[in-house]
């Protein structure tokens, strides 16, 4: 090597040696030229490109990038040699289920479409047993309205709020997921989950429709950020009045923030004296 | 800044701890209310707003009460948590799913198996491997819960009666607590935050002896109950502090998502062991307790007669697992742990025969044992919601997985934390007396609340 700026391998987009030479330019020099070569053909030594697309998907049903990822065990730039910095892999959530979906599901969203005078749900996935309905953040107080009161639906428990952040998916970083019970038709489960963009973290309260979220509506702007707009009085909970910051969301890291406490601070974990 | 008053017994003014409070700001350590206020030239009758706790004897630990008083009379309650956050979410995000069992294991202190099970069922769920877990696995999930169901009832009744000052409930209450801890301390190797449920089944198989211990265990801790008992419901103090105390009707405990003995005290059956069963409840044969009160006092009775109940489903599940041996581990080879762990003559836990392979024939096993250990399991994307009946009410987690080998999210819905939103309802137009009542009726643990 006698070009220095080679030794810092950048990650192609293409797996490990995708516009290489094949096994050309070592010892035998008669091998033959592999250009053109693909899949199992290919002399490569290793390769991660995927393999070709199994069955058809229907674009409306396809299942939901919501990150993709680069490297494997920390490699991502400088000196890899290992080739695990050229790993990709993209994190697909389960995307919108054709119909039937089985069981009470397809019966409860054709109710609520007929209560919403309308089909306000964006997606509605049915996955590992459990129905979830997209909507957006504009309709949520109509459809969550419409859940509890419909004789029909009567899902009259919101058990859990709860927040889940996705810094990579570009203008739905922010996910709330409520967790409904219908105990008056034989404990039926429903999730209803809605996003909001990072740049605009806001989502109407539905503690006007169930009071029990008042408190989960705190914890998930106290952990997030996620600002849901009238609810009765939007304060932390769980962290101090005057914290600065958001602790759940990916962004914030675990530990290394300097604790105060009545005018002394503590510094982070790494920046104490050390021992060695 | 507000005038303080300084000197007198008893009372304490803190200067400048409250530099933003309005008024006068007062520490009472006890005595006579209207006394104290008299040697401070305040009118006890005036409208005052009291700080019970965070560090309160009978607040159940760190929970603050914001109280505002006319006279005796509570006007408005509030509840302030948040004193016993440790991120218990957050670090999960930074183990295995496998490890994440001994953080939320911590959670509700007094119910350690019923989140490593709501979690460990969750994490089933997502990968889609719930109808394979062992029978016997789900049987011994279901005798470690309503092991837990009972102690965890005989906390709440025992502090719940020391904070009305019957210290007798107290330590009948934590003597036969510590029977069932011994029995859980046998099986687990530790009485509390166990991380005995894993994902996939639970860490190791019964002792030997342990069903033994347990059937000698049972006839006391019944005894206990009944002293408990006599004690408690026909004792004309305990019925005059806690009968129409705290009450909360249906409607109220449907609003604010109420959950447990505080909402079958209304007469609602609603328990998730009936309603969806999980673990194979269904195959055992114990009733709801419901009672129709609303009250402290049907709270009180709900918790004593769900411990028998619970002893009686601890009574099927140890015949059911004499019946029938077998495996405590889902079969599939990439997440239950290969080593098959066993107490060896010098007491230490170990597994030989797995030695012998990975350090002697096999290579591929030791590098699945080292990689399944160290780095985990992976877990396709996707999300869950599992909800089991915990002995304070229904108990939530939500997991989102990204399919790699650490837990993207794991939410608790702690049922102390939703229930305690319930303080101001129970509370207010009572008597300051009260409001310890109705608390401790709800029973909430702030390690579970706080998470």
């Amino acid at each position: 090597m006698t070009d220095d700026s080679k030794d810092i391998a950048v990650p192609t987009p293409e797996g490990v040696h995708p516009q290489g030479p094949g096994l050309a330019g070592t010892a035998n020099k008669g091998f033959p030229s592999t250009q053109g070569l693909t899949g199992g053909n290919r002399p490569v030594e290793y390769s991660n490109v995927e393999g070709e697309p199994a069955a058809e998907v229907d674009p409306e049903n396809a299942p939901v990038v919501r990150e993709e990822r680069r490297g494997m065990f920390g490699v991502r730039e400088g000196q890899d040699t290992s080739g695990y910095g050229g790993l990709k892999r993209s994190i697909a959530f389960p995307g919108a289920t054709p119909r039937p979906y089985g069981g009470w599901y397809d019966e409860v969203v054709d109710r609520l479409a007929e209560a919403t005078g309308g089909d306000l749900l964006e997606r509605v996935v049915v996955h590992a047993d459990e129905l979830t309905l997209h909507v957006r953040r504009e309709d949520l107080p109509v459809v969550m309205r419409a859940l509890r009161d419909r004789p029909d639906l009567r899902f009259e428990m919101c058990m859990s709020v709860s927040g889940v952040h996705f810094p990579q998916q570009e203008g739905a970083e922010l996910h709330v997921a409520y967790h409904l019970l219908s105990i008056t038709h034989g404990g039926r489960r429903l999730r209803v989950e809605v996003t909001a963009p990072d740049s605009d973290p806001h989502i109407p309260s539905v503690v006007a429709t169930y009071p029990a979220a008042d408190w989960h509506e705190r914890e998930t702007w106290d952990m997030f950020g996620v600002i849901f707009d009238g609810h009765p009085s939007l304060t932390r909970i769980l962290m101090p009045d005057d914290w600065a910051g958001h602790p759940q969301r990916k962004d914030y890291p675990l530990g290394g923030i300097p604790v105060e406490y009545k005018g002394g601070t503590v510094p982070p974990p790494d920046q104490r004296r050390s021992y060695n | 800044m507000a005038r303080t008053h300084t000197h007198t017994a008893g009372v304490h003014s803190t200067p400048g701890a409250d530099d933003l409070a309005e008024g006068h700001v007062v520490n009472v350590q006890g005595g006579d209310w209207d006394q104290e206020m008299g040697e401070l030239g305040m009118n006890p009758e005036e409208r005052i707003v009291l700080n019970m706790g965070p560090q309160h004897p009978s607040t159940h630990g760190v929970l603050r009460l914001i109280l505002e008083l006319d006279g005796e009379t509570v006007t408005e309650a509030r509840a302030g948590i948040g004193y016993l956050h440790t991120g218990i979410e957050k670090n999960m995000e930074f183990r295995t799913w496998t490890q994440g069992v001994t953080f939320c294991t911590r959670m509700d202190y007094l119910t350690p198996m019923f989140q490593e099970t709501a979690y460990c069922l969750a994490i089933e769920k997502v990968l889609g491997i719930t109808a394979d877990i062992p029978e016997r696995a789900s049987a011994i999930r279901v005798l470690m819960m309503e092991l837990t169901r009972v102690s965890s009832h005989l906390i709440c009744l025992g502090t719940g009666g020391m904070e009305m000052g019957a210290t007798t409930i107290m330590t009948i209450g934590f003597r036969e607590r510590e029977r069932i801890l011994s029995v859980i301390e046998n099986i687990t190797g530790l009485r509390m935050n166990n991380a005995y449920v894993r994902p996939g089944g639970v860490a190791q198989d019964l002792p030997h002896g342990a069903i033994d211990k347990i059937r000698e265990m049972i006839p006391q801790v019944r005894k206990g109950i009944l002293e408990l008992d006599k004690l408690l419901l026909e004792n004309p103090i305990l019925k005059g502090r806690t009968k129409n105390v705290g009450v909360l009707s249906l409607t109220g405990c449907t609003a604010l998502g109420i959950t447990g003995p505080v909402l079958r005290s209304t007469g609602l059956p609603h328990d998730l062991r009936k309603l969806s069963p999980y673990c194979g409840y269904e195959k055992y044969d114990f009733d709801v307790i419901t009672r129709t009160g609303a009250d402290a006092y049907d709270r009180l009775v709900i918790r004593i007669e769900e411990m028998r109940e619970s002893l009686k489903i601890i009574e099927q599940v140890i015949d059911e697992l004499q019946r029938n041996p077998g495996e405590t581990m889902v079969a599939d080879k990439r997440i239950a742990w290969p080593a098959k762990l066993a107490v060896g003559g010098d007491g230490q836990g170990n597994s030989l025969d797995h030695i012998r392979e990975i350090m002697g024939t096999s290579m591929e096993s030791l590098i699945h044992h080292f990689k399944l250990v160290t780095e985990g399991f992976r877990v396709p994307p996707g999300q869950a919601y599992v909800a089991i009946e915990s002995p304070k009410g229904e108990l939530g987690c939500h997991v989102v997985a990204d399919g790699g080998t650490r837990p993207y999210r794991a939410h608790f819905r702690d049922p102390s934390f939703n229930n305690l939103q319930a303080v101001a309802a129970m509370c207010e137009g009572g008597m300051l007396a009260d409001v310890i009542v109705a608390v401790a009726s709800i029973d909430p643990v702030m390690g579970g609340v706080d998470r």
